[in-house]
């Protein structure tokens, strides 16, 4: 079957002002909205897209984290995956253990693409996509504002400081998705129902023989380094002024 | 001794500045000695400016046809090859090293740090998360080499005039070809470059169209400025994609940035903290983004720009290019 598969991040929603705990020991989430990564639903619809464009038939979506991931695995199959595989984890996963716990599926579920955020907007790091293709010793397009499946190829444009790039790769192959790949769909409520009868399958790190220890630690959290307050100016004139006091401008 | 390798970003031509920036952190690393890989089809000018960077001890030069293009998959087994022998592997946190550092992270199974900011020792650094909103401190267990992308809007550029030696390494490998370039759209002429120029003017969606939007241009140009732009203004299309700034866009710490018709969400805060002034243009008195400018103007921005332009026209084209390109 011509699959794709999905990584679905469960993260603290972008709307919310994540702050460190004052003793520096994590960031407080109790309370907190949370969401799949924004990244990674722009993944997902781009796959439900190559599927209804006939391009795959099916689309599977894969969480790793604690049992509340489901539901962002739900919320999934209510846009339109067909099956979700979610991984128990506790604690910090880092990218390359996201990594090699995505290349034992693929061992498995043989899919033509994978299909990941470009970051997770948590921690930022940018990395699963790149280290699960060098494990899988495929292509990368990262960064993907296009793709274009051709037959066994993909033609994609990516999003680099100098503009667009474009790369051709041969399946299978990992992409990453940047923000303007698409505007993902929104849920609607009687697939909300449908998708409580969608397969949805639990594995352990175990069962996948899969060390999941972390190789860093993170010693401190701490708020960023505050701005002074800055002063209001009335028109444009106070405001070259206030420029050329600070010797900006001459 | 921590041997660090930082893999340079150029053009094939030109060795970009991030490179420079990179030194500077690597140089902060406790006991360092660094070595520059440059990858490129005939890498010997950049390599060239590369010796020329302070602190560095040597440039290893891979030529080999198969990197005319920095494409991650053909690069990294290079990279990994040669930085067995190192302790740390660095590249800028550009769309290049973050494709590309991963990679090689992985090639060499060692634990990658992306974006830092700080050094606080040979193991342990500090990297923003949550678009900047937190500051966290990682250390890798000692043992472990270890690879890090460098927030180079953190760092300044390592000064010129150093002599290092330059070599040639071949590496004879099966470089893979299931992944081949095909474009690159040409950059823009005649601006200063967003992610080095001392002056941004950046503009947001109170521009309304991709026709106003224009306007900041006839400004910059005036200044010497290069033009950024917010999530919003690119999502619309009144910006292309290369001039966002912001957490999933460009990291920027020009010495005056102007927040023109920018609201000022989080995402775009971060990427705009380290300006040494912040300007913010808002007709909302109550946006976010006055809560970090320096100097805030609330009002109209289509009355309050060619008001500006005419003011600050007064300084002609020489002082625009005495800033130009300076950055920090």
């Amino acid at each position: 079957m011509k699959r794709i598969l999905v990584g679905i991040k469960r993260v603290v929603d972008f709307s919310v002002r994540v702050r460190a705990k004052p003793d520096g020991s994590g960031v407080v989430t109790d309370g907190v909205k949370m969401s799949a990564n924004p990244f990674d639903e722009i993944a997902l619809e781009e796959a439900l897209r190559m599927r209804e464009g006939g391009a795959a038939e099916e689309v599977v979506v894969v969480a790793i984290g604690p049992p509340e991931c489901q539901q962002q695995l739900r919320n999934a199959l209510a846009m339109g995956a067909d099956r979700a595989i979610h991984v128990q984890a506790e604690g910090i996963v880092e990218p390359a253990v996201v990594a090699r716990v995505l290349l034992k599926l693929i061992e498995t579920e043989q899919p033509f693409a994978v299909i990941l955020g470009k970051q997770a907007i948590d921690d930022d790091n940018g990395q699963t996509g790149q280290i699960l293709a060098a494990l899988w010793d495929r292509p990368q397009a990262t960064f993907a504002s296009s793709i274009k499946l051709e037959g066994d190829k993909a033609v994609v444009a990516r999003e680099v400081d100098a503009g667009i790039e474009t790369l051709e790769v041969d399946l299978p192959a990992v992409f990453t998705t940047d923000l303007r790949l698409n505007e993902p769909r929104y849920v609607k409520l009687p697939d909300i129902m449908k998708a409580k009868k969608k397969p949805l399958s639990t594995l352990t790190m175990a069962q996948l023989s899969i060390d999941g220890a972390p190789r860093m630690q993170l010693l401190r959290f701490e708020p960023p380094a505050q701005r002074q307050k800055g002063v209001r100016v009335k028109d444009v004139t106070a405001l070259v002024a206030a420029l050329r006091a600070r010797g900006l401008f001459q | 001794m921590n041997k660090v390798l930082i893999i340079a970003e150029h053009d094939g031509e030109r060795l970009n500045p991030s490179t420079a920036k990179c030194v500077t952190c690597a140089l902060s690393i406790p006991d360092a000695e660094v070595t520059i890989a440059v990858c490129a089809a005939d890498g010997a000018s950049v390599a060239a400016q590369a010796a020329a960077l302070q602190g560095v001890k040597r440039v290893i030069k891979l030529d080999n046809p198969a990197n005319a293009h920095a494409l991650a998959a053909i690069l990294a087994p290079q990279l990994a090859a040669l930085a067995v022998e190192f302790s740390h592997v660095l590249a800028p946190s550009s769309t290049f090293g973050k494709d590309l550092l991963p990679r090689v992270a992985a090639l060499l199974n060692i634990p990658q740090i992306s974006d830092i900011m700080a050094v606080e020792s040979a193991r342990r650094f500090r990297r923003p998360i949550y678009a900047g909103n937190v500051i966290v401190t990682v250390e890798v267990a000692a043992g472990d080499k270890l690879a890090a992308t460098v927030r180079v809007a953190s760092f300044g550029a390592a000064a010129t005039g150093g002599d290092a030696t330059v070599e040639e390494r071949a590496l004879n490998l099966a470089l893979p070809t299931h992944t081949r370039f095909v474009s690159v759209s040409k950059p823009q002429s005649g601006r200063p470059d967003l992610q080095s120029a001392a002056r941004v003017l950046s503009g947001g969606r109170a521009f309304g169209s991709a026709e106003s939007f224009s306007m900041l241009y006839s400004l910059a140009d005036r200044l010497g400025a290069a033009v950024g732009a917010s999530r919003a203004a690119v999502d619309a299309g009144y910006a292309p994609n290369e001039l966002q700034v912001g957490q999933t866009g460009k990291i920027i710490a020009p010495e005056v940035y102007f927040a023109i018709g920018i609201s000022g969400a989080i995402q775009h805060l971060t990427g705009i903290k380290d300006a040494r002034t912040i300007v913010a243009i808002n007709k909302d008195a109550e946006a976010p983004i006055f809560e970090v400018a320096d100097i805030g103007l609330v009002g109209d921005i289509f009355q309050i720009l060619p008001e500006l332009e005419r003011q600050l026209a007064v300084e002609g084209a020489s002082d625009a290019e005495a800033h130009s390109g300076v950055g920090r």
